[in-house]
């Protein structure tokens, strides 16, 4: 007889890890990093973060790719707001991550100031192997805490 | 470079109230007036061959008098020319005449010149902000706004700085 013994955190963090659906909030040059780690030649889609929803009620990880400013700034949050549980957000680049270059009137020093934040992939754009890497991190993640369920908090 | 000495010639005569200075530094051809005859000079200018206005722009000279500075660039297909016309506006009137009538183009790059520096064009058939949102108070481009003052929309989660 063939089976194994796992706990249901585990197997769920597997199932949940490997089937991301994201919401990409692409608003400046990152977007072309992003495009390039979602096509065949970097292939997002191996680590079963492929499929693009683009609407956030259908999404798992928000990717915030590119510099927000104050002005879209109740925009994002109202996104992060619609998305379901359980979710994560990813913040890709410098801009979302400090503010980067811009540290002006405009620009939010950081996406931690308006929505809280799980991973954060540095590089001013990063490359694709630097998303990567940031998406597993986010796996790792994902399957060592303990899974939010009906209504059990995580 | 004929024809520019010709065409220099020509607003120093029509415009005598108006004409301040006509120079090239570093080969850009640039008309410096007051700013009264912002609307009168361009139209000239239009009509003389200038038939496309590339930008609007302000420059914040702080401390100094008039304070501000507009800029506006023209082009010319024919002559394959530009020409810079400068008009200085103090702070006290920050007023220039619009030339949307002339440009349609320069509807949004007034509003944008507002927006930054608050300086106003009268006649604009709508002069609202056009980068900034509405509740943003001062003009971020002015030499006197702090550097690093956020205005956000929404409360955040910990402070900037």
């Amino acid at each position: 007889m063939k089976f194994i013994t796992t706990t249901f955190d585990s197997l769920l963090g597997w199932a949940r890890k490997y089937s991301l659906f994201q919401y990409p909030f692409v608003t400046a040059c990152c977007g072309m990093e992003y495009m390039s780690a979602m096509c065949a030649h970097y292939d997002i889609d191996r680590f079963g973060a492929g499929l693009t929803r683009f609407t956030p009620r259908q999404a798992d990880v928000l990717l915030v790719v590119g510099t927000i400013n104050h002005k879209i700034a109740p925009v994002l949050r109202t996104v992060y707001e619609q998305m379901t549980e359980p979710k994560w957000v990813i913040a890709f680049g410098t801009c979302t991550t400090t503010g980067g270059l811009y540290d002006n009137y405009a620009t939010v020093q950081g996406i931690d100031h308006i929505i809280p934040v799980d991973v954060y992939i540095a590089g001013c754009p990063p490359r694709p192997e630097t998303v990567l890497e940031g998406l597993m991190k986010l796996q790792e993640k994902i399957q060592k805490s303990r899974q939010a369920w009906r209504g059990r908090k995580s | 470079m004929e024809r520019k000495e010709e065409l220099n010639k020509e607003i120093q005569e029509r415009f005598q109230e108006f004409y301040i200075d006509f120079i090239s530094p570093f080969g850009d051809d640039t008309l410096i007036i007051k700013k009264e005859g912002i609307f009168p000079v361009l139209s000239f200018l239009k009509n003389y061959g200038f038939e496309l206005l590339l930008d609007i722009t302000a420059v914040d000279y702080l401390g100094k008098k008039p304070r501000f500075e507009v800029v506006y660039h023209l082009l010319s297909f024919k002559d394959r020319k530009r020409i810079r016309v400068k008009a200085g506006v103090d702070e006290d009137d920050p007023k220039v005449t619009t030339v949307t009538s002339l440009w349609k183009n320069a509807d949004w790059l007034e509003r944008e010149v507002w927006d930054m520096y608050g300086i106003i064009f009268e006649g604009h058939p709508n002069l609202k902000r056009i980068l900034m949102y509405e509740e943003f108070k001062g003009h971020p481009l002015r030499k006197d706004y702090p550097f690093r003052k956020r205005q956000p929309r929404i409360e955040l989660l910990y402070p900037e700085d």
